[in-house]
């Protein structure tokens, strides 16, 4: 029965990564762009999900990291150097903003972290728009060169959608790798009950502030992609409601579950377009879409899968009680 | 200095308005209402719309405030808080953060993407106060703010009703074995939260112009006021309320007005970290 599953999930995955290389192939400039969007919508996602899902830390600042990434890597690339260069100041400024983010958390949960970091997230907005002499204000930064990876240019769409996609598996590798170390154990132990683990010899501070600046890099990362993406950006896309975007995307998905942002960045980012015969109505019936599914299932889409599977296996196990009890009852 | 004075207590009384109605949400329902700005911004076009039909001023001030109790009171608790509540704190949160995104969209699409003027309640022209001409508009504004928290306060502390809910407010198990109608006193807050954005969007919107966005700001100023003051104090979110407006209004004057948006922020940093609980709040509402 599990080999079975196992093998279905095996399958399935391959047929999602298939679909994920060669669909695109036939997509146009627009449709290319969204599954990049997607794709770099479901990193931030990610990041957020470590914090949030496993660490248990609520952050409205998401958007804030990857307007800090985005604007580093368009900083740096139009002074000419490479998008790496971008990625690694973005990574490194985003994990040492993240970590002192992380300080809050120490002192004060739940709702006023909410608000601490979304105090933060204004006040990153206020400086993306009034320090024109770095980030050219309202104006804005345009003609962000997309890289050349290993001599290949990747200027059109096709070719940085795979950009996109080849991060997302690095991205996606790294935190399954993580969750499973035992730092990830930690992140969960420290969210299940912080008391417990720090009585366990777990030093709750110091991964209190690692997942904070470990979620953060992933935004940082996440805002790399995004500015060669779009090649322009303004303060405009990085205010506060990316960051609430970001949060229901994980929320949405299913939060603490691996899979979840990348369902979540699914429908916050696909399912408008698919709404959007609908033309003016589609935003809002995406929020009723949202509402609805909160209602029937607070842990997201895939609290849904995960209460269907959990009990089936308990009708299983419970038919296999009672089928082990009669066999064990002496014959009348 | 003190018509900016006056000015700045004119929109935090406001402020103060949303936020005591953001922190009854909070005590009664454990509701973070992340669309209490839009609670705000909405009455004002249910008012325009009753004006665009043929309702005169008053009539269409009576029809909005009447709406806002059935979908913002009513309406919200209903279908939205009801079925969420058992769930926790977060996912009814991030549904309440979809409604924003919802009634701020429905706005757009069904009245207009633009801004439109509104009437004020209050005469325009200036007032002298210590030989300084003042606006009258702050004046009539701070009055009926004040008017406003005094009947609230006046209700909550003086009447039977208002026991009843401070007691459902802190502690609904024992307030249910000594005979208080719980569900209907968590009812009554919504209804006073709705009859509370509905006459702060009355006060505000003649100053800001009806508009479809204009709840992100005003959301974020009472959250703020409500954590600054203390989130579980009704006179700690007034207080909250009247300094966030006076500082703000100050530093947009004296700082610069591109930070301006980052004073309070700045403030509401360092209130978390030095006093979590707020300036009037009390400490035990810390959960750790």
């Amino acid at each position: 029965m599990s080999m079975f599953n196992r093998y279905w999930r095996i399958a399935l995955g391959v047929v999602v990564i298939a679909a994920l290389i060669i669909a695109p192939m036939y997509l146009n400039r627009y449709g290319l762009f969204i599954l990049s969007q997607w794709a770099v919508m479901t990193i931030a996602a990610m990041g957020l999900n470590l914090t949030l899902g496993y660490a248990g830390q609520v952050s409205l600042a998401q958007g804030a990291f990857v307007g800090i990434g985005a604007y580093s890597a368009a900083i740096m690339t139009a002074n000419g150097m490479p998008l790496i260069a971008g990625l690694g100041v973005a990574i490194v400024l985003c994990f040492a903003i993240g970590w002192i983010l992380g300080y809050p958390a120490l002192r004060v949960q739940h709702h006023y972290l909410a608000f601490v970091t979304l105090a933060f997230s204004t006040l990153a907005f206020l400086v993306f728009r009034n320090e024109s002499w770095l980030t050219n204000g309202i104006y804005g930064i345009s003609n962000i060169p997309r890289p050349t990876i290993l001599g290949y240019p990747t200027n059109r769409p096709l070719p940085f959608y795979y950009v996109c996609l080849g991060s997302l598996a690095l991205v996606s590798f790294a935190t399954w790798w993580l969750i499973r170390s035992p730092w990830g154990r930690a992140f969960v132990a420290l969210r299940e009950n912080p008391v417990r683990a720090l009585s366990l010899g777990i030093d709750t501070r110091r991964y209190t502030l690692m997942a904070f600046a470990i979620g953060s890099a992933l935004g940082g990362v996440a805002g790399t992609l995004y500015a060669p993406l779009t090649q322009y950006i303004d303060p405009v896309p990085f205010n506060l409601s990316l960051s609430l975007d970001l949060l229901m995307m994980v929320i949405v998905g299913g939060s603490g579950f691996f899979f979840g942002p990348f369902l979540g960045a699914m429908i916050a980012v696909l399912l408008p377009e698919w709404l959007r015969f609908t033309q003016g109505y589609y935003l809002m019936l995406y929020a009723v879409a949202v509402i609805l599914l909160l209602i029937y299932s607070p842990s997201g889409i895939l609290g849904i899968l995960d209460r269907y599977l959990t009990e089936r296996r308990t009708k299983a196990a419970s038919a296999l009680r009672a089928v082990a009890k009669s066999g064990l009852e002496p014959a009348p | 200095m003190l018509d900016l004075l006056i000015a700045g207590l004119a929109t935090g009384a406001i402020y103060a308005i949303v936020a005591v109605g953001f922190t009854l949400l909070w005590q009664t329902s454990q509701t973070i209402n992340f669309a209490q700005g839009e609670f705000v911004m909405l009455p004002a076009f249910l008012m325009l719309a009753a004006m665009h039909v043929g309702a005169p001023f008053w009539l269409a001030i009576v029809i909005g405030m009447l709406l806002s109790l059935l979908l913002l009171g009513l309406g919200f608790k209903m279908l939205l808080v009801d079925p969420m509540l058992r769930h926790g704190v977060l996912p009814l949160a991030i549904a309440t953060m979809a409604l924003a995104i919802g009634i701020k969209e429905a706005v757009k699409q069904f009245f207009s993407a633009e801004a439109s003027p509104f009437p004020s309640i209050v005469p325009a022209g200036d007032i002298s106060i210590l030989g300084r001409q003042v606006a009258l508009q702050s004046v009539g504004v701070l009055a009926l703010a004040i008017a406003a928290v005094v009947g609230l306060t006046m209700l909550l502390n003086r009447t039977s009703i208002g026991h009843q809910m401070q007691a459902t407010a802190q502690n609904p198990t024992v307030a249910r074995i000594i005979g208080i109608p719980v569900e209907r006193m968590i009812l009554m807050t919504f209804l006073i939260n709705a009859f509370l954005v509905a006459l702060a969007s009355l006060l505000i919107t003649p100053i800001y112009l009806a508009k479809f966005s204009s709840g992100e700001v005003l959301g974020q100023a009472a959250f703020i006021a409500a954590i600054v003051g203390g989130f579980n104090q009704v006179r700690g979110a007034i207080a909250g309320g009247l300094l966030i407006g006076v500082v703000d209004n100050l530093a947009a004057a004296y700082v610069s007005t591109q930070y301006r948006a980052a004073v309070p922020m700045v403030l509401l940093i360092l209130i978390i970290l030095l006093r979590p609980q707020g300036l009037l709040g009390r400490a035990e509402e810390r959960t750790v």
